[in-house]
């Protein structure tokens, strides 16, 4: 984590918890970065990684994904698994955070 | 004489459960036990090749050991546990729809405005500002 802040980015994650659920997270497993809540999935919609009725209930949830974006508001790098248990590694975001340039 | 208890059978069904229930609370945390559950198949093997010990004494010398009709028993249940956690492992795991709708590198990331855990507004284009680059992670949850 602390390289990632060393690089100058910021690490967000969003789900549809709410921020209540979310906080109980980020204390049991120490996250120092920012969680944010869309309990109706419209950014997760927008940025098409929407995995309907996927949740309890047939709630509508986020596919795991992961995207770069870069301080123009630009995506640089994306990773969409295919299989729930894998998901980006930190060193290929790191990776793809060192092609950036600038 | 007493015949003695087929230790090898227990044992080796007891480290079968623990190959399957271990792997969410203690191999998840960590992408390299996580994406190939090797740490859970080293157990499926361990436990099984004591079961198929026991199993065999068992039968080879049943004057001696126990657990013919229960070596056999929890044999036949390793066998199914470790089929229901492969299978997990490999249908479950895949069931999430395609990506095709997903934003590609090239195009604009849509601005939001999320509540974080402290109940505060936070814009993307804030976050931007301050930072050379954002990395969103967008997860399941927990609901």
């Amino acid at each position: 984590m602390s390289e990632f802040h060393h690089r100058g980015v910021e690490v967000v994650a969003i789900s549809v918890d709410s921020p209540a659920e979310s906080q109980k997270l980020c204390q049991s497993r120490g996250y120092t970065f920012p969680f944010l809540s869309d309990p109706n999935a419209q950014v997760i919609r927008q940025y098409g990684v929407l995995h309907p009725k996927g949740g309890e209930d047939g709630k509508d949830i986020a596919r795991p994904a992961e995207f770069l974006v870069d301080t123009a508001g630009t995506i640089r790098w994306v990773n969409l698994t295919d299989d729930i248990r894998v998901r980006a590694r930190p060193e290929a975001v790191l990776r793809a955070i060192s092609q950036l340039g600038g | 004489m007493k015949r003695r208890w087929n230790v090898p059978i227990w044992a080796g069904f007891a480290i079968v459960i623990v190959a399957v229930v271990s792997y969410i609370p203690i191999f998840t945390p960590f992408p390299v036990t996580r994406d190939i559950p090797w740490a859970n198949y080293l157990l499926f093997l361990l436990g099984g090749g004591l079961v198929a010990v026991g199993v065999r004494r068992a039968f080879r010398d049943p004057e001696h050991y126990r657990g013919k009709i229960s070596g056999s028993i929890l044999a036949a249940l390793s066998v199914l546990l470790l089929g229901l956690f492969v299978g997990a492992i490999l249908y479950a795991g895949k069931q999430i729809p395609s990506a095709e709708l997903a934003l590609r590198p090239g195009q604009l990331a849509p601005p939001f405005v999320l509540q974080d855990t402290a109940g505060k507004q936070v814009a993307s284009a804030e976050l931007l500002k301050g930072h050379r680059a954002v990395v969103l992670v967008f997860y399941r949850g927990y609901w």
